[in-house]
């Protein structure tokens, strides 16, 4: 194609005006990419008409681009968000990190230990109570044993076998008399367990005339374990005897509940 | 740089292309924008509109369309028409089709004394009566290459010529 009647044509100063088609448009546009004068040429035209056009305005419009960035939400101060330096890990924050996670797995587990440790003691605490009880009883047990012992040793006190009667042949009892201390120590080991609502009570009888004395019921008879009982006997007994009474025990004995009785040997 | 990657920066939202494309092209749309509508602050402030309205739509600009400068330009006129088309405009500006720009460049006097303005007034006060109605319909109205034939009752390829002989003239001037 000419390029130079192309260009004499007039299209390229149409082109700058923007008085042509779209299908011109691209046109002049394929063909000044492909030829370096049409480009220039319109450059040119550009140009001209730039200054021509400028030269109607006879103002200063330098101010209007500061308006127009504000508007635009600009500045001209050439602020920039500076965003914060990526901080760079080195080993030195690894090895932080890694000694701080140690430590506080560490502090996880004393912790943890001790509270462990709390409760064993706590443990050994109720078990040691428990023992001290233990002894406690065991004393006791001891100090009744030995108190037993030395009333069967002691010369002043009194053996009464008291023997089953009637229906309760079998049943049994013993009473060791202090009378310097005036008390009986009851072995009731050979009477079976009262009834409910029922308790043995204990008498101190005169031979003539026949007159019984109630020296209490003997209300712990079922929890108590070696079954032997200290009762306070202040009286002149020539016998004694255990009868079978309902709970809170009776003014007089029940003769038809006897269940044993012995007499107190003179001599 | 050249104006084509001036413009691919600017599409980018680039500020300081924009700042270059705005000293570049401002006088020339004031220009433009004021022959319309004949009020340099009404023309400030349409021209100010235009270059936010052309940062805004920058990506709809493709160099296979036209030239920047045209692209802006077309803006500029469609904006100043537009506002000569408003009720509150039409009340205050009559008889706007008197003049043509180059009265405007010949009863300057701000004009400045620069190389080129003493260039485009003596352009301007030799130019013939066919290149001033020429040069006004095609590049200060808008006028397709049909619209200015039917206008000046002349065909096409007349027109193009003859425009063509006048910017030359132009272009002498301003480009010695």
């Amino acid at each position: 194609m000419d390029i130079n009647a192309y260009i004499e044509s007039g299209i390229l100063e149409l082109y700058v005006a923007g008085s042509l088609s779209e299908k011109e448009n691209e046109e002049v546009y394929a063909l000044m990419q492909k030829h370096p004068e049409i480009l220039q040429e319109v450059l040119e035209i550009e140009v001209a008409i730039v200054k021509l056009t400028a030269s109607t305005s006879q103002r200063d419009n330098n101010h209007i681009l500061q308006r127009i960035k504000q508007s635009l939400g600009s500045n001209d101060d050439d602020t920039k968000v500076i965003s914060i330096a990526k901080p760079k890990y080195n080993w030195i924050t690894y090895t932080g990190w890694a000694a701080s996670i140690l430590l506080g797995v560490g502090l996880l587990w004393t912790v943890n230990q001790n509270k462990q440790l709390e409760s064993d003691i706590q443990v050994a605490k109720t078990q040691q109570s428990l023992l001290e009880t233990q002894i406690e009883n065991s004393k006791n047990s001891l100090q009744e044993a030995n108190i037993l012992i030395s009333v069967l040793r002691d010369d002043n006190i009194t053996k009464i076998p008291l023997a089953g009667q009637g229906n309760f042949a079998e049943t049994y009892a013993k009473v060791y008399w202090d009378k310097n201390s005036d008390r009986i120590f009851l072995d009731a080991q050979g009477l079976p367990e009262p009834p409910e609502g029922k308790v043995y009570q204990v008498w101190s009888l005169t031979l003539s005339p026949l007159t019984p004395t109630s020296l209490g019921t003997i209300d712990s008879f079922s929890t108590d374990a070696n079954k032997i009982f200290e009762i306070e006997n202040t009286n002149k007994s020539e016998a004694f005897g255990i009868t079978l009474e309902p709970a809170g025990g009776s003014e007089s004995p029940t003769m038809e509940q006897l269940y044993t009785l012995g007499v107190v040997s003179t001599g | 740089m050249d104006i084509e990657s001036l413009v691919e920066k600017f599409k980018q939202k680039n500020e300081k292309a924009f700042e270059t494309l705005y000293n570049m092209y401002s006088d020339s749309m004031h220009g433009v924008i004021y022959n319309i509508v004949r009020d340099h602050d009404i023309a400030q402030e349409v021209m100010q509109d235009v270059f936010i309205k052309a940062w805004h739509k920058s990506d709809t600009y493709s160099n296979k369309k036209g030239r920047f400068f045209t692209w802006i330009l077309n803006i500029a006129r469609n904006a100043a028409i537009d506002k000569t088309r408003s009720k509150n405009f039409k009340k205050s500006k009559q008889n706007l089709d008197v003049d043509f720009f180059v009265d405007i460049i010949e009863t300057s006097e701000s004009l400045d004394d620069s190389t080129d303005a003493i260039g485009i007034k003596k352009f301007v006060t030799k130019l013939a009566e066919k290149c001033k109605k020429v040069i006004e319909l095609l590049y200060f109205k808008g006028y397709t290459q049909s619209e200015a034939s039917e206008t000046l009752n002349m065909p096409i390829g007349t027109i193009k010529t003859r425009n063509r002989n006048c910017i030359k003239e132009l272009r002498q001037m301003v480009l010695e």
